[in-house]
C-alpha cells in the first residue's frame, strides 16, 4: 500500500484515547447516577460497546488502511464474520433454552448467584479490609 | 543456492502474498475470537445476575492501563511501517522495540493481574465466568506474545540487514488485530458490570 498518502495517525490515536475514556466513564456515569434497568443498560451498551465498535472501525480503517486496500481483503474479513454469524446462530437456538429434545440443562441462575455471593462473604470472612491489596477489589465488589 | 521467492504478489487480488496471507490468518481469528465473545455475550444474557456478579471482581485500572498500552502500541507500529515505507532501518527498529515494549508492559500488567486474582481464590475451575476469563484472556495474551517475538525477529533478522521491508506492514496487521480483540475483550470484562 505504499504510494497512498497515510492519514493524520496522531490524530486518528488521539481520537482514539478520547473515546477511551468515554467508555470507561459512561458506565461509571451510569453507577454514579444510580440508573437501573433499560436507561442504564442504554448507557452501558451505548458507551462500552458502541465505542468499542467505533474504534475498531477507526483501526481497521487507518492504521490497517482497509478504507485504501484492495476490496478482497474487506471480503475476506467479511466472509468469515459471516461465517461466525452462522456458527453462532446455529448453536445459539439451543443453548439459549433450558430444554429440549431429550435434555435439560441442569442450571439454576439462583443457585450460581448463591454460590458467587457465599464465596464472596466467606472470602471476606476469611481476609478481612485489612490487606492494603484488597482495596481495589473490595471497591469493586461493592459494586 | 540462495532460495529463490517467486511468487511475491498475487495477480488477480492485487495484494502481496505474505499480506494476502495475513488478512487470511486475520479473518481465521475473527471466527476464533469472535466465537468466544458472542458465547460470552450468550452466557452474560442467559446468567446476567452471576456473571455479572463475578466480573465485579476484575480489575478496571489494570484493564484500562492495558487498554492504553496497546492503542499506543498500534500507533507506535504504524509509524514503523511509515519509516519502513521510507526505508529507514534505524527508525523501523526504533518504533518496532517500542511497540515490543509496550507490549512487555501489556504482559507484565496481565501477569501481576492473574498473580492477584489466583492469590484471592479466583482460578479457572472457579467458575463458568473465570473460565472464560482465563481462556479468552489467556489466549490474547498469547497472541501478544507471539506478535512480540515476530516483531523483535523482522527487527533483528530483516530490517537490521535492511531487507523484506514488507513484513513491517504483514506485522503491523496482525498487532492491530490483536489491539481490536482487546477493545471488544475490555468491556465485555472491565466495564460491563
Amino acid at each position: 500500500m505504499s504510494g497512498h498518502k497515510h492519514p493524520s495517525y496522531l490524530k486518528i490515536y488521539f481520537t482514539l484515547l478520547i473515546l477511551f475514556i468515554v467508555s470507561v466513564l459512561g458506565p461509571e456515569m451510569a453507577h454514579v447516577l444510580g440508573l437501573e434497568g433499560v436507561p442504564r443498560a442504554l448507557l452501558v451498551l451505548s458507551t462500552a460497546f458502541g465505542i468499542a465498535i467505533w474504534k475498531a472501525y477507526l483501526v481497521c480503517a487507518y492504521f490497517m488502511h482497509l478504507k485504501v486496500e484492495k476490496i478482497y481483503a474487506p471480503y475476506i474479513l467479511l466472509a468469515c464474520l459471516s461465517l461466525l454469524f452462522v456458527f453462532f446462530f446455529g448453536t445459539a437456538t439451543d443453548a439459549m433454552f433450558a430444554n429440549g429434545h431429550n435434555w435439560v440443562k441442569k442450571y439454576s441462575e439462583d443457585e450460581a448467584l448463591a454460590e458467587v455471593i457465599a464465596r464472596d462473604e466467606h472470602h471476606e470472612d476469611d481476609h478481612g479490609h485489612s490487606e492494603s491489596h484488597d482495596d481495589s477489589h473490595n471497591e469493586e465488589r461493592s459494586h | 543456492m540462495a532460495h529463490q521467492i517467486v511468487a511475491t504478489g498475487r495477480s488477480r487480488t492485487g495484494i502481496p502474498t505474505g499480506r494476502l496471507a495475513v488478512w487470511w490468518i486475520i479473518g481465521s481469528e475473527i471466527v476464533i475470537f469472535g466465537g468466544l465473545i458472542a458465547t460470552y455475550l450468550l452466557n452474560r444474557f442467559n446468567h446476567g445476575p452471576s456473571w455479572s456478579a463475578e466480573a465485579a471482581h476484575t480489575n478496571t485500572f489494570i484493564g484500562a492501563a492495558n487498554t492504553f498500552w496497546l492503542l499506543t502500541s498500534s500507533l507506535f507500529v504504524v509509524f514503523a511501517h511509515a519509516a519502513s515505507e521510507r526505508q529507514d532501518a534505524k527508525k523501523t527498529r526504533m518504533w518496532i522495540w517500542l511497540t515490543i515494549m509496550l507490549g512487555g508492559f501489556f504482559m507484565g500488567f496481565k501477569s501481576y493481574e492473574y498473580v492477584t486474582e489466583i492469590l484471592h481464590g479466583y482460578t479457572i475451575f472457579t467458575s463458568n465466568f473465570w473460565s472464560f476469563y482465563y481462556l479468552a484472556t489467556g489466549l490474547h495474551g498469547f497472541h501478544v506474545l507471539c506478535g512480540m517475538v515476530i516483531m523483535a525477529i523482522i527487527a533483528e533478522n530483516d530490517i537490521k540487514n535492511e531487507r523484506n521491508w514488507h513484513r513491517v506492514e504483514n506485522i503491523g496487521l496482525y498487532w492491530h488485530f490483536v489491539d481490536i480483540v482487546w477493545i471488544f475483550l475490555f468491556p465485555l470484562m472491565y466495564i460491563a458490570k
